[in-house]
């Protein structure tokens, strides 16, 4: 797994449908594990095989087509709402993935998500109609991300879109430091603050 | 200028603010469950470190238990694994586990409040999105993911960012047949399943202040499906009343002096909300969802709304998920026929909404075409169901008393809908998929799943109220 994050450059993986829930990312059935491996092949699992079989495969879901690939997921607004399950961030970076970009991300989802140096990359509705429909068009189409920049662009075309993160979150994801760590630094502080 | 109860808490917790950034904030009480805690610990292990206040961290098992034959081994082997992982985690690391067999065993968001480990102004998290039900109580509570699980394991802190913040008025008196599930499908019918994204909402007004905590509770847990980081109400005498004599609610001059700070917890006259939003109670009906999100919900003599008038953008997410539930635009809700109907999960498994389900039902029989489940929140609202005759009542219905857990709210455990069937049901998510691959949820309160349970279709309670 990447610990940091600074500059991603790939062709986009489009999942064009609003208000994907995390039990759609993963059904609470693969949520049995003890540890954190092993997610990302039920990535979107029952939008990418028949009857629960991996033998059958949808061949018109995105995951399942040679063409779609990178390590930029897009999806539509409103994504990662419901449950608060970590393992969907898991599952989605495990798959080889990131950075996701949507208009709109649940707030648990995201923390998540930067909680496992996955990029989520909110853009405006234009920007993000825009994305699918130029990868629509051509699947081999590549995307930058650049943390540093706080920037998202299209080399082809030149079309970019600046996006929003905290101070704090940026220098966690260009370093690669966790928050656990950051709080382990506070323990005088907390114990303090019990005191009072 | 005056302030809100929320930032009331916020600021009482905060032990440090990061310019630009989060803040560190203090956790009070920690709930844990099987599901999101084992990588929690592992990490924790990985990292050589002890869990730092276990007697705020309270442990249950409910996701992952089957709900029938309780004093057996649990049979599915992935379970059972990690239903034994919460065991000897607990263990080792001293954090009390109210596990299967245990008196207090039950759903992590109904177990808190019954024993009254959740009081005013504290905050309150757990790796579950519904941890906005304890913010009936006038608690900052909120789900959390598994990392964030490991650091308050790790420090009791969390890093947060301050949220938005939205009041949503409830004016007035609910008409008969109308409860508090109706009320909180209402309001995300009306600002969709992401309105409230970047908000910790508090709920107000006369409808709210007359529900009981356990109806409160029905509202609160539903924030997160308006997208809401939480919700809260302010405590009152009712909040009072209820924690009063408790098992973990302080006692004798711990009371008083608790009280005293409770009471301080109310949102000033001049205090400021980025959103407000005023409903009139009168206006609400009995709901049912259509689609696969919780805010695809219409009233219960309304239609199906058709995609003619939605945004482009909006046309085929819509359409895919009435195809999903085998529906069309246009049609009425009202008489589509239900093959299961569950009473249960953290939004509707308290005794209050068993009690309801059992006074409407009394004398009458269950419908041939339907299968109808009854979930208890805890072992405590099981034996409590019993001592009142409520059990005597679901069996001459011919309904299915369980044991306590999550059931059929997930499809996790092994009590899933099959693919395809319909079920009515009083938990919080229409998913696709949500109550077993296929499965298809209507959400409704359980006074219109009791209905559905003796008609075996959907139908309007207002029309069989005497
Ligand atoms: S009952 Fe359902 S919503 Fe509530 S904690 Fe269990 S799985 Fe989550």
């Amino acid at each position: 797994m990447n610990k940091s994050i600074h500059k991603v450059l790939s062709t986009i993986v489009p999942v064009r449908h609003e208000n994907i829930d995390t039990d759609q990312i993963i059904p609470a059935r693969f949520l049995k594990a003890t540890n954190k491996d092993g997610f990302g092949k039920n990535l979107f699992r029952d939008w990418r095989y028949h009857n629960d079989d991996e033998a059958q495969p949808k061949t018109d879901f995105v995951l399942n087509h040679p063409i779609w690939k990178g390590r930029i997921l897009v999806a539509g607004k409103n994504f990662g709402c419901g449950s608060s399950r970590e393992h969907a961030a898991w599952a989605i970076k495990h798959h080889g993935f990131d950075v996701v970009v949507s208009s709109f991300f649940a707030d648990i989802f995201k923390n998540n998500a930067l909680n496992n140096f996955l990029l989520p990359v909110q853009v405006s509705d234009k920007f993000l109609d825009l994305l699918f429909t130029l990868t629509h068009s051509d699947p081999s189409l590549e995307v930058l991300v650049d943390l540093e920049q706080q920037l998202i662009s299209i080399p082809s075309t030149g079309d970019s879109e600046a996006f929003e993160i905290n101070n704090y979150k940026k220098t966690c994801l260009l370093n690669g430091y966790d928050d656990i760590d950051y709080l382990l630094s506070m323990r005088p502080e907390i114990e303090a603050y019990e005191k009072q | 200028m005056g302030k809100t109860i929320f930032e009331k808490i916020w600021d009482k917790h905060v032990v440090k603010s990061i310019e630009g950034g989060p803040s560190v904030l203090y956790i009070d009480r920690h709930f844990i469950h099987e599901v999101t805690s084992p990588q929690a610990f592992n990490g924790l292990e990985h990292r050589g470190l002890p869990v730092f206040r276990p007697r705020q961290v309270v442990a249950t098992a409910d996701h992952n238990v089957p709900t029938i034959d309780q004093h057996l081994p649990i049979r599915e082997e992935h379970s059972r694994k990690q239903v034994d992982h919460l065991i000897s985690n607990c263990a080792r690391t001293g954090i009390e586990l109210y596990g299967l067999g245990h008196p207090y065993q039950g759903i992590v968001h109904v177990i808190g409040p019954e024993l009254g480990v959740t009081q005013p102004g504290m905050t309150i998290v757990c790796g579950d999105s519904h941890t906005s039900t304890h913010g009936a109580f006038g608690t900052m509570a909120f789900g959390i993911g598994t990392s964030e699980v490991e650091m308050v394991l790790a420090t009791q802190c969390l890093m947060q960012s301050k949220p938005k913040l939205m009041r949503i008025s409830v004016d007035g008196k609910l008409n008969p047949g109308v409860v508090s599930k109706d009320i909180i499908l209402h309001i995300i019918a009306l600002i969709s399943a992401s309105g409230g994204t970047g908000y910790f909402v508090e709920y107000a007004g006369e409808a709210i202040r007359s529900l009981s905590m356990e109806a409160r509770m029905t509202i609160c847990n539903m924030s997160i499906e308006m997208g809401a980081r939480g919700g809260l109400i302010a405590p009152d005498e009712t909040t009072f009343a209820y924690l009063k004599g408790r098992t973990f609610a302080p006692s004798g001059a711990d009371w008083d002096r608790s009280l005293a700070y409770w009471r301080t917890l109310s949102t000033d006259e001049d205090a400021v909300f980025d959103r407000e939003i005023r409903i009139n109670a009168a206006d609400i009906e009995p709901m049912v969802t259509y689609g696969t999100n919780p805010g695809m919900g219409i009233g219960v003599s309304g239609m199906i709304p058709s995609s003619h008038a939605l945004p482009e953008s909006e046309k085929n997410s819509f359409r895919k998920s009435i195809d999903y539930m085998g529906l069309k635009e246009g049609q009425l809700i009202k008489g589509q026929p239900v093959d299961y109907v569950f009473i249960g999960s953290c939004t509707n498994s308290r005794i209050e909404d068993l009690r309801m389900v059992a006074e409407f039902v009394k004398g009458k029989k269950k419908a041939d075409n339907v299968e109808v489940w009854i979930v208890p929140g805890s072992k405590q609202v099981e034996k409590q169901a019993r001592e009142e005759g409520i059990d005597k009542v679901f069996e001459a219905a011919g309904f299915q008393l369980r044991q306590p857990g999550c059931s059929a709210c997930l499809g996790m455990n092994e009590d899933k809908i099959p693919a395809g069937k319909y079920c009515i049901s009083t938990s919080n998510r229409n998913f696709e998929g949500r109550q077993g691959p296929r499965a298809r949820t209507l959400l409704a309160s359980p006074l219109t799943a009791a209905l559905a349970a003796v008609t075996g279709k959907v139908g309007d309670i207002r029309e069989h109220l005497n």
